[in-house]
């Protein structure tokens, strides 16, 4: 049985309240007027006096593009009408205002929002991926159900908050879904959209809530159930438990290949209602399996640390961060691909989704491929590498970082523009849900027995080795 | 040491194989040489053999296609004959990469595949028409061979074997 240390439950629990005060401290600080974002506004201008001369340097690199473009006949030129475009958009000042405003509004919402679909979606995926082992009926992955359990356990929390966070966006508490806004399907409103009223049979508040509900609620029933039969199965004299979670792990998966897709459409695409990509739910589901793998290396690896999961071998391991690997990959190509081809049909609707991305979040964007995919491949692409926990501890510590930009990248842009930043409500954020996290993963961990010594495939997985 | 005399024992499974030479092993002799129909997985850990470079070649390998496929597109399709397609600019490589990741990818593996393929031959000492050196044909279909040298110790070496389980045991003249 593992022993919840006083230690690490005080640093959760610290965890938990300076993120908590952080995020008081965004909300607090967020403006509540027009008039106090336009103070903020002149002090941001302020305090960037080099913003300005930055910007002087940026239109002399254009010109130079463009004398060199000049010269090929051929040349058609898109990005000079995209300029004129927004510097005309910019003209409207106190549409501006009100537009920044709104921006900083949400900011705060969005930092939160980051972190908590993060940390829920890496923990659903992890228990996708304990359903997956369940349903292969997997031999090498056994001595780590537990591990893959108590991090499942932390879903019932971090729903909780999920809920909350879901109905306060329902009934307008904030403003990050555009689309939910008053009038935006009401032919005679100002607020009018012919996009967003086409889609209305999608998006629409109670159809949003509704489904919302029933993707964490379902989520959260499996895992109860699966945790049920698991513990029950350790004293079984017969195989029932196991049978009984065989087949739930079977109709899990069927319910989370729907749900997964589904949801990442409700909580992320929605954020851009005009813009669609059909490869979105696999992608962001990259996201959350590489992340998730890293999150069951990294407690496996802290596990084994201090003592406990004596028969986890450094094969158990090296098999996590091949997926580790080979996920990085897999999430790379999904991006690219996304990428790419919205890239080369160049279809304005579609292009609209990484101009803004290349505009206000260049650093960002581009950041997430050494990050998410050149380290990574780096250090672990050698297989004694593999077996090292320091340097799957690095390299998990990497993907982590740069998955948690992806998603920041998802949900910033269409919520706060460019008024991005990291600030006390992202840091706030993240430390909050980690406390949370720790404390609640270990908190299931501490419960039940380290090994499940009821499954059948145990004897296997004890004797892995590579 | 004169003599060129070697025993092979031979086997029909591979779990059988492996306990054997766990066994042959532990008894200190030398195996001279394992033949299988398939790759055995911890085969060459058992028999100690020293790990394949193979995968540091597949990675410079790798990276030589990667370096080729850069210098390929930017040659064809910036210096040598700049195309517009689809709009795209075409004054700069780096503008223009996303259209040539696929190429990339296509001639990192091409390379790291084509040439491994070639290394491994020439490392394995193989050839077209090339006369076979396994000195059974049956390890091609499904038994499993071990070769032992005989150092004046014939019949300790046959006892040995007796006991794990080979199908067949046969003193053999090398030459």
């Amino acid at each position: 049985m593992y022993q919840f240390s006083s230690k690490l439950k005080i640093g959760a629990i610290a965890l938990m309240v300076i993120g908590l005060i952080g995020i008081i401290i965004s909300f607090a600080s967020a403006p509540s007027t027009e008039a106090e974002a336009a103070e903020i506004l002149a002090h941001q201008e302020a305090a960037h006096g080099a913003h300005g001369e930055a910007h002087a340097t940026k239109t002399i690199a254009h010109d130079e593009t463009h004398e060199h473009a000049d010269k090929d006949a051929h040349h058609v030129d898109t990005t000079h009408e995209k300029h004129a475009d927004h510097h005309a958009e910019e003209g409207h000042d106190s549409g501006h205002l009100a537009h920044v405003f709104h921006q900083l509004q949400n900011r705060p919402w969005a930092a939160f929002y980051v972190a908590l679909f993060f940390f829920t979606f890496v923990t659903v995926v992890v228990f996708a991926f304990l359903n997956i082992q369940r349903v292969a009926q997997a031999g090498w992955s056994i001595v780590l159900f537990r591990v893959m359990e108590g991090i499942s356990g932390f879903l019932p929390y971090v729903s909780v908050i999920f809920l909350a966070f879901i109905v306060i966006t329902a009934f307008h508490g904030n403003h990050l879904f555009v689309w939910m806004a008053e009038g935006t399907v009401d032919p005679s409103s100002p607020n009018f959209d012919p996009i967003i009223a086409n889609k209305s049979g999608w998006l629409n508040v109670p159809r949003w809530l509704i489904c919302s509900i029933i993707y964490l609620v379902g989520w959260n029933v499996f895992v109860y159930l699966n945790r049920k039969n698991s513990v029950l199965q350790d004293n079984a004299s017969d195989l029932k438990h196991y049978y009984k979670n065989y087949k739930l792990g079977v109709a899990f998966l069927a319910f989370f290949i729907f749900t997964e897709s589904m949801s990442v459409w409700d909580w992320i695409m929605g954020l851009d209602p005009h813009w669609f990509s059909t490869l979105f739910g696999w992608y962001v589901f990259a996201t959350g399996v590489v992340s998730a793998l890293t999150v069951i290396a990294m407690v496996t690896v802290y596990l084994k640390s201090k003592g406990y999961l004596e028969i986890v071998n450094n094969s158990h391991l090296h098999d996590l961060a091949k997926f580790m690997f080979g996920f990085s990959i897999f999430w790379t190509y999904l991006w690219f691909a996304q990428f790419m081809l919205i890239w080369y049909a160049d279809m304005p609707e579609e292009t609209t989704y990484f101009v803004q991305r290349f505009d206000e979040y260049k650093f960002l964007f581009l950041g997430m491929i050494p990050l998410n995919f050149i380290l990574p491949i780096l250090m672990l692409v050698n297989s004694d590498f593999k077996r090292i926990p320091q340097i799957v501890l690095g390299a998990g510590t990497i993907i982590l970082i740069g998955h948690y930009i992806d998603v920041f990248v998802m949900i910033m842009p269409a919520t706060v523009g460019d008024q991005w930043g990291f600030g006390w409500g992202e840091i706030g954020s993240v430390l909050f849900f980690l406390g949370l996290f720790i404390y609640a993963v270990f908190t299931t961990i501490s419960k039940a027995p380290l090994i499940a010594k009821g499954n059948p495939f145990l004897h296997e997985s004890e004797h892995f080795h590579y | 040491m004169s003599t060129n005399k070697v025993i092979h024992a031979l086997y029909n499974d591979d779990d059988v194989l492996m306990d054997a030479v766990k066994t042959v092993k532990e008894a200190n002799h030398h195996i001279e040489e394992v033949f299988t129909p398939f790759p055995v997985h911890g085969l060459d850990k058992l028999l100690g053999l020293p790990h394949t470079r193979l995968a540091i070649c597949a990675f410079i390998y790798g990276l030589c296609g990667l370096s080729f496929a850069i210098w390929m597109t930017n040659y064809m399709m910036i210096e040598d004959w700049p195309q517009d397609i689809g709009g795209k600019p075409n004054f700069a490589w780096i503008y223009n990469m996303p259209a040539f990741v696929p190429i990339m990818f296509e001639l990192t593996v091409f390379f790291a595949a084509h040439l491994m393929v070639i290394t491994f031959y020439m490392r394995s000492r193989l050839w077209p028409f090339k006369e076979a050196e396994n000195p059974d044909p049956r390890t091609t279909d499904d038994i499993f061979l071990m070769e032992i040298p005989v150092e004046d110790n014939e019949e300790e070496l046959t006892a040995l074997l007796n006991t794990t389980n080979a199908v067949e045991i046969k003193v053999i003249e090398k030459h």
